[in-house]
């Protein structure tokens, strides 16, 4: 096939696919409650809910972008971002080939994967440790 | 924490060894996000699974490829260089897979003994491809028959992966006439815990995801009436499609280029076998995520299903006689009573057919 070849394929969008789109923005809202109610965080796995093509972005944009934009490089990169809802976060994963391997919408005040981990703050001490080490004994022979 | 510099990659657990690699305790969490993704749990589950990762012991797997195409391998290291789920196959010791190893003839097999005797009792056996019991010599490895070397290995198996329709039903193989006489894994093993992980091939983070599920859990995952995983299995293709509204609506693609098929309507007329299909294709999709058959605009073929191969036809619909129609009319004008005794007949009737249109290829005809 040439790449100039059109393939005329035509899927319709919006809610006539799945109607999970609308269920899906309450279960987010009922979530909220939850969390300014009681402080509890939910999760919710975009993977696990049957949608078709466009459908993702549909809920995406209804949510959009707020004040928060944050980038891991934790094996891949990893995006989070606070939508215009402050308290509603989409974490998206990412593997070494820039592919999507997961995408959760967390309704929280601060998703898990932002926090600094113990066991790397504990790392992170050893090395700064060692670090120090070296300072000192470079200062020493130069001195 | 610190990493006892002594300990060898055996005795570590996964949370020493990624650490031992540079790998962060938060791209670890990450991970374990994307596996309670690919294994449909409950995201609640992260730090459960976190947890028990953490502190898994590196298994020993041993992986015996018999009458296959090596189509499950490709699937698995193809489809997933690179990415996060290649942590779980870094971690585990990969003793014998004759494919993928450097050593060959002995050195292999000396290989896999000296793996079954460190490792009696313990080691995971993930067989690929059937067993043929036609004749020992339809298949062999180093002068072994599948059959002496699939008994002699899962003896000290804790437990057994059947990847692939050929391993965990027959598969083409399988297919009528079966000319090797192939079997299955679960025909010939009774005694071992078998989890079987159907599809040609199956999808590689199912693989990686019953593996993950034994190192976090220590246990085979739940299983359905054919062993194979609910937690990937327990819905079908047609329950999980998004092209499912379609279908309830009575919406049709009736040919693969009219205006049903360019609006993505339900390919259950094209001959989709999602209604009698339990796989995980719907959600976790393939290449990665980007789509599965039904969304390339292509119907189920049903190949997690056991004879798929002989279901009939790839493009008849399921509700459609997969027989010629003429014929079957014949027979069921014999009377509702005669229904039973009328299928008999078609069935042998098929077997004979087939046996008869079975024409051994030539190497002139792989010249034509």
């Amino acid at each position: 096939m040439s790449s100039s070849t059109v393939v005329p394929f035509n899927i319709q969008n919006g809610d006539e696919m799945t109607q999970n789109v609308k269920p899906l923005l309450h279960e987010i809202k009922h979530a909220l409650d939850s969390l300014i109610e009681t402080g509890k965080s939910t999760i919710i796995d975009l993977r696990s809910i049957p949608l078709a093509p466009g459908e993702e972005d549909k809920i995406l944009n209804t949510l959009g972008q707020g004040e928060v934009k944050a980038q891991l490089n934790a094996l891949g990169l990893s995006e989070v971002n606070e939508t215009q809802y402050a308290g509603v976060w989409t974490v998206t994963h990412y593997n070494d080939e820039d592919q999507i391997i997961s995408r959760f919408i967390e309704v929280t005040t601060m998703p898990e994967i932002l926090c600094s981990q113990t066991e790397d703050i504990m790392a992170a001490y050893s090395r700064l440790a060692i670090t120090l080490d070296d300072i000192v004994e470079d200062n020493l022979e130069t001195n | 924490m610190t990493i006892n510099k002594d300990k060898s990659r055996f005795d570590m657990t996964l949370g020493e060894t990624l650490r031992s690699q540079g790998i962060s305790r938060r791209s670890f969490l990450k991970f374990c996000a994307a596996t309670a993704s690919m294994m449909a749990m409950s995201p609640a589950m992260i730090p459960k699974i976190a947890h028990a990762l953490e502190s898994a012991r590196r298994p020993s797997v041993i992986w015996l490829s018999f009458q296959e195409c090596t189509g499950c391998t490709e699937s698995l290291t193809r489809a997933h260089t690179a990415t996060i789920e290649s942590l779980i196959f870094d971690y585990i010791s990969l003793d014998y897979h004759h494919t993928l190893m450097a050593a060959s003839g002995h050195g292999a097999e000396d290989a896999r003994k000296a793996a079954m005797e460190e490792n009696f009792g313990k080691y995971l056996l993930v067989v690929d491809g059937s067993i043929p019991m036609g004749n020992p010599g339809y298949s062999t490895i180093a002068g072994i028959s599948n059959y002496d070397m699939l008994m002699e290995t899962a003896k000290g198996a804790a437990a057994i992966i059947a990847v692939g329709t050929c391993a965990t039903y027959g598969g083409i193989p399988h297919a009528n006439p079966n000319p090797t006489g192939a079997v299955s894994v679960g025909e010939l093993i009774k005694d071992k815990p078998i989890i079987n992980v159907p599809g040609c091939p199956p999808i590689p983070v199912v693989i990686t995801g019953v593996l993950t599920h034994f190192l976090t859990f220590g246990t085979i995952p739940e299983l359905d009436h054919i062993g194979r995983p609910k937690v990937f299995y327990g819905q079908s293709i047609h329950d999980r499609c998004y092209r499912r509204p379609f279908y309830d609506k009575g919406l049709f693609a009736e040919t693969f280029d009219d205006e049903g098929a360019r609006k993505g309507w339900c390919l259950y007329k094209l001959g989709c076998k999602g209604p009698t299909t339990y796989n995980a294709c719907a959600t976790t999709k393939w290449n990665n995520g980007t789509s599965f058959p039904i969304e390339s605009g292509h119907p189920c073929l049903g190949c997690s299903e056991p004879d798929f191969w002989d279901g009939g036809g790839f493009y008849k619909a399921l509700s459609m006689p997969t027989e010629n129609i003429t014929k079957t009319a014949i027979y069921t004008a014999a009377g509702a009573v005669a229904a039973g005794v009328a299928l008999g007949a078609m069935n042998k009737s098929k077997k004979n057919s087939a046996t008869k249109a079975h024409n051994k290829t030539t190497i002139d005809d792989l010249e034509k």
